[in-house]
């Protein structure tokens, strides 16, 4: 099994990474969260390393990413024709499946630390002034656990919008909506509901925080993982 | 709808099997039940020995496929491509890349491996989808129209490849194809289907004889109404007809045609040529289509 999802994985990697058009499409994905890694630094100033915005960016970088990469690994290869000689080999499922989601898992969640250690790079040649600024330990965590939640729910929450897409746009589209729904259940939440949320928030601290939202996430995560992994079978993957 | 209905038939080891059918017959739906990748609402479709239904990775394991579509990886270099379907078939590395060369070598694609299939020609492509697809030396290879839309040249060189597969290495091939001189000249058998259903199985000459019956082709001049009027009037003769300047007399079996020539000559006509033959496997297809229509 292991053997199979790295054959998966070493494919998505040639995909994702290699071949003209990915290179400059992948390039063209990093502009964005360069951009955030390099000049927010500068001008947040020193507060980079001990605040919240390394987190934000954490939880972002790896969220955008995946909803491109995702939608292209599985609806890409039903709209490009390759599913069906994929689905007629040996591979097990699950090979294909946990080798589609790891990929870009392992690409998303690698590029968001690699930029956190950019913007770290960058605060210390902007604001350093001598003194070597490290992020701190929860802001540390906080990115390490944060971008690979982060990672894994957009994964899971990809697989399942691309299971019957037929195109990757309409996988992407999918998608939208999926990262929407929290938005729109904050607007619809009674006022009453809404003012104790707000109120409970100012009473928690930063570390409190981060732990509520990583459980969330973790939450989400298995919810997310079950449905995709129990969906994600041979014979549902035909549309027709 | 049902896709399939009672379909049954046998495919013979080390032979090439032709599946015809026109389109929406049920052709992919059948691949599809052969692999594994569906499963029917009854009955039973057994492969290699394996139930597809209860067994379908060991039917995969053993199989090799090139499906509607190539399936070929664009963006990946036709290397790669092999690469990626030899690792899934747990291909040891030396072994591997040993195979890699040989196949590549073999469909002429050897040169350009390192360039991305998507820039090559579709006549390449299917070269190198056939080329994965026999990869792992199956014994059985699931082909649904690997020539369709080629060049002369490039389906010449798949058909070689086809049939040096089965007669060389007795790998049992299923095809499909809408090419009726392809099943003609290819395939041991052939499986008729239609809606479904099976109309026909037989090996092609039989089922021109079977469907189409004989025939005899006249290459001459002073055809008429007369003459047509008097071989119809023979008890041996299903039909004749006149067509670009050619008698063709269709017979209900294999008969003396000397009889025949005879009653020509005395009413006239001048015989430049005779040819017997049997209707075509694309003539069968036809009226096969029309009977059960």
């Amino acid at each position: 099994m292991i053997e199979d999802i790295l054959t998966v994985m070493w494919k998505e990697r040639k995909t994702i990474l290699r071949g003209k058009a990915s290179h400059s499409k992948f390039l063209q994905m990093l502009m964005f969260p360069i951009i955030l890694n390099t000049v927010f630094p500068i001008t947040w100033g020193p507060d980079w390393v001990t605040d919240f915005p390394p987190l934000i960016s954490a939880i972002i970088i790896p969220a955008l990413l995946i909803a491109v990469m995702v939608p292209d690994s599985f609806a890409g290869e039903r709209e490009r024709h390759t599913l069906d000689t994929l689905l007629a080999s040996r591979l097990p499922d699950r090979a294909i499946f946990f080798g589609k989601l790891v990929a870009p898992i392992v690409v998303g969640w690698g590029v968001a630390l690699l930029l956190s250690l950019v913007s770290l790079f960058v605060v210390n040649v902007a604001h350093g002034e001598g003194e070597l600024l490290l992020f701190t330990l929860p802001i540390a965590m906080g990115i390490l656990t944060l971008s690979f939640l982060s990672s894994t729910t957009m994964a899971g929450a990809g697989v399942l919008t691309s299971l019957r897409s037929e195109t990757v746009q309409e996988a992407m589209q999918k998608l939208l909506i999926f990262i929407t729904i929290p938005a729109v259940l904050v607007q619809v939440l009674p006022l009453l509901f809404r003012e104790q949320f707000m109120t409970f928030m100012q009473t928690v601290d930063g570390l409190q925080l981060l732990v509520i939202v990583v459980v969330v996430l973790i939450v989400i995560d298995i919810g997310v993982f079950a449905v995709a992994f129990t969906r994600f079978q041979r014979s549902k993957m035909y549309l027709d | 709808m049902r896709a399939l209905n009672n379909l049954t038939f046998e495919v013979p080891a080390g032979k090439i099997f032709g599946f015809l059918g026109p389109n929406g017959a049920g052709k992919t739906t059948t691949i599809r039940l052969l692999l594994g990748l569906l499963e029917p609402t009854s009955g039973r479709v057994e492969v290699l020995g394996f139930d597809s239904s209860k067994q379908p990775d060991e039917v995969r394991a053993r199989t090799g496929a090139l499906l509607e579509y190539n399936g070929i990886y664009e963006q990946m270099s036709a290397e790669d491509n092999l690469e990626f379907y030899a690792r899934i078939w747990r291909l040891p590395t030396v072994e591997r890349q040993v195979r890699i060369k040989e196949l590549l070598t073999q469909m002429g694609l050897w040169e350009r491996r390192k360039e991305l299939a998507g820039k090559w020609s579709k006549g390449m492509k299917q070269k190198l989808a056939l080329a994965r697809a026999i990869l792992h030396q199956p014994p059985l290879i699931i082909l649904d129209e690997p020539t369709a839309g080629l060049d002369v040249m490039a389906a010449t060189s798949i058909r070689e490849n086809l049939a040096s597969l089965a007669d060389s290495q007795g790998v049992t091939i299923f095809l499909t194809t809408h090419n009726m001189v392809e099943a003609e000249r290819l395939c041991a058998q052939v499986a008729v289907i239609r809606e479904g259903k099976l109309v026909a199985l037989n090996d092609p000459d039989d089922l021109r004889v079977q469907f189409g019956g004989y025939r005899m082709e006249i290459v001459g001049s002073g055809f008429n109404e007369k003459t047509l009027t008097l071989l119809r009037a023979r008890p041996e003769v299903s039909t004749a007809e006149v067509a670009g300047g050619q008698l063709t007399i269709y017979l209900g079996e294999e008969t003396d045609t000397a009889p025949l020539i005879s009653l020509l000559v005395d009413a006239g006509v001048a015989v430049k040529e005779v040819r017997r033959g049997k209707a075509s496997l694309e003539e069968v297809f036809v009226a096969l289509m029309e009977e059960t229509r």
